[in-house]
């Protein structure tokens, strides 16, 4: 595995002339050509404009231009985010050949700072997923052994960070996609808080819980990240306005924070040597003067089949738009009802067919009340027990997914592969800000600790991860 | 204990406009059901008081300026994505 300095020194050598934004690029090509054949990380390279806009970005600085925080950065982007120079695919055939026409807004704000997308990265189709097993383009392999999934659904971004291709990559999380395989593969991975992030320009899963963050091999990365992308988006009306300070800012001291540990984070299906990892990480902000405490959500053990109501029934609406009518592919057929269905059943996989046809039972006339609405009612409810426990904490605490990376078709049923959200929905139901930063592992596989801060709180979870890591070290 | 019958998976197929196979109507019948049984318990969850959460960052009703702006999508290009076109309009199959 290779290692690229923090993002910041990067950008600084470039700026300095002491390395160029080609020579960074040509890099990050050269491993990702290397390091792919094994790990399938990447579906896609955008080999002509990256090295396009690298030689523009020396140029400028030769020129005395100015040319940002990130300048001469390469990164990867997850396939649901519509970058120019290749295919927008979300990993699922039914995109296969679609070309993106305009650039997410997230890419947009990277790349006015300097950053350069090299390739797209590999994921479960339509971000379906926790192991990237669902993907079209076949499975992508994890870092600390090639027998094991690298999680999901951002588990291609997972990979290609913990690879080295590049320092940095772009996730999406709906309901753990960006902390699970940030677990998994040992890296760091950043849930933002609902609306921090704009959704313009990525393909939407679940509208009322997308969210698009950064997946880093450290926190100062992570938060130099989600300063250039962070705030208020008019091509997203649910965006919502940053802090004025700098997210990079991240001197807080842990003393007199508080801390939740949350008993029903630490349940039975919990796998016992995980369980033993994530309590030494909290002992090691005990030791730094946090004040520790057991904290109840009572209604927890409820989020994951509140969140199998209500994401399958955003998404099914969401994924209407696939008639064969206004993306590349299309599956002919003698009436236009026929089109719509040949396009949908040849160009969608198993899981995508399977939650559009749940989310299209829990939102149809007789079933509504008792199933949409009833989740989202015990989703307030959740809510209500979070803003409770924020009340006597700074800070909740517990494992990320259940177990360490599992092996490529160990969870084949669907509701055992669900199992792997239970600990990261909650969160996501209720907007919070959330994160997985490395906390030891088990036999060489990592073990990521959750950490969950109140709404708006991004800047603190970022620092109380920074305090830990600087403990690490 | 829900139990999709063969039927109503295929109602739900029709639907979502999926067609599908026979293996794969018996497939989604187990599974479907799997997944429906496990959501179901929620049922018994107390609510009495509450509002359904359905978004949660409180924005209510987002405005702009209604101004004519220049926007890296253009219609020309959108419409070139799409798999028929004539004279600039995507061309979709007969609906009546």
């Amino acid at each position: 595995m290779y290692d690229w300095p923090k993002i910041s020194d990067i950008a600084t050598a470039v700026r300095d002339k002491k390395s160029s934004a080609v020579e960074n690029v040509q890099e990050a090509l050269k491993r990702i050509k290397e390091l792919n054949p094994e790990y399938n990380a990447v579906i896609s390279v955008i080999e002509e404009e990256s090295l396009k806009r690298a030689k523009s970005i020396d140029e400028d600085i030769v020129s005395g231009k100015p040319v940002g925080r990130l300048a001469g950065v390469p990164f990867i982007a997850k396939d649901n985010y519509l970058v120019f120079g290749a295919d927008t695919t979300a990993a699922s055939n039914i995109l296969k050949g679609f070309r993106a026409p305009y650039q997410s807004t997230v890419v947009e704000r990277l790349e006015a700072e300097g950053a350069i997308c090299v390739a797209k990265a590999n994921m479960d189709a339509f971000a379906h997923g926790g192991s990237t097993e669902n993907s079209d383009f076949g499975v992508t392999k994890n870092p600390h052994d090639t027998e094991r999934v690298p999680g999901g659904s951002s588990g291609g971004s997972a990979a290609a960070v913990s690879l080295g291709m590049v320092p940095f990559a772009l996730g999406s999380d709906t309901g753990g996609s960006i902390r699970q395989p940030a677990s998994f593969c040992g890296i760091v991975g950043l849930k933002p808080t609902y609306g921090l992030t704009s959704r313009s320009g990525v393909v939407a899963m679940a509208s009322s819980t997308d969210c698009m963050g950064p997946m880093t091999t450290n926190v100062d990365d992570a938060a130099l990240v989600l300063d250039v992308i962070a705030g208020k988006d008019e091509l997203d009306s649910t965006t919502i306005e940053r802090e004025e300070v700098s997210y990079t800012d991240l001197n807080e001291s842990l003393k007199g924070k508080r801390i939740g540990v949350v008993k029903e984070w630490f349940d039975e299906g919990l796998d016992p040597e995980v369980k033993k990892c994530v309590e030494a990480a909290v002992e090691t902000y005990k030791a730094a003067g946090a004040d520790v405490k057991e904290v109840t959500l009572p209604s927890l053990p409820l989020a994951l089949a509140v969140y199998y109501i209500v994401v399958p029934a955003e998404l099914s609406s969401n994924l209407s738009r696939h008639d064969g009518q206004r993306y590349q592919y299309s599956a002919a057929g003698e009436d236009l009802q026929a089109v719509y269905k040949n396009t949908r059943s040849t160009g969608f996989g198993a899981e995508a067919k399977r939650r559009i046809m749940i989310g299209t039972h829990v939102l149809s006339s007789g079933y509504y009340d008792a199933y949409y609405k009833k989740a989202q009612l015990v989703r307030a409810k959740l809510i209500k027990e979070f803003e409770a426990a924020f009340e006597e904490v700074d800070f909740l605490m517990g494992p990320v997914a259940p177990t360490t990376a599992f092996k490529i078709g160990e969870n084949e049923e669907p509701i055992q592969m669900y199992m792997q959200d239970m600990y990261s929905v909650a969160p996501s139901l209720a907007g919070l800000p959330a994160l997985s930063v490395p906390c030891g592992d088990i036999e060489g596989l990592p073990v990521g600790l959750h950490i969950v801060a109140p709404n708006g709180k991004d800047r603190s979870l970022l620092a109380a991860a920074k305090q830990y890591e600087d403990m690490q070290s | 204990m829900s139990k999709f019958t063969r039927e109503e998976v295929l109602k739900l197929a029709e639907l979502s406009r999926l067609t599908l196979t026979d293996e794969e109507v018996e497939q989604y019948q187990k599974e479907l059901s799997d997944i429906l049984s496990y959501v179901e318990q929620l049922e018994s969850v107390d609510v009495s008081g509450l509002k359904p959460a359905y978004q949660v960052s409180n924005l209510h009703t987002v405005t702009r300026e209604d101004k004519i702006q220049t926007y890296q999508a253009q219609p020309a290009v959108m419409v070139k994505r799409a798999p028929k076109q004539e004279d600039g309009y995507i061309k979709v199959g007969r609906m009546i």
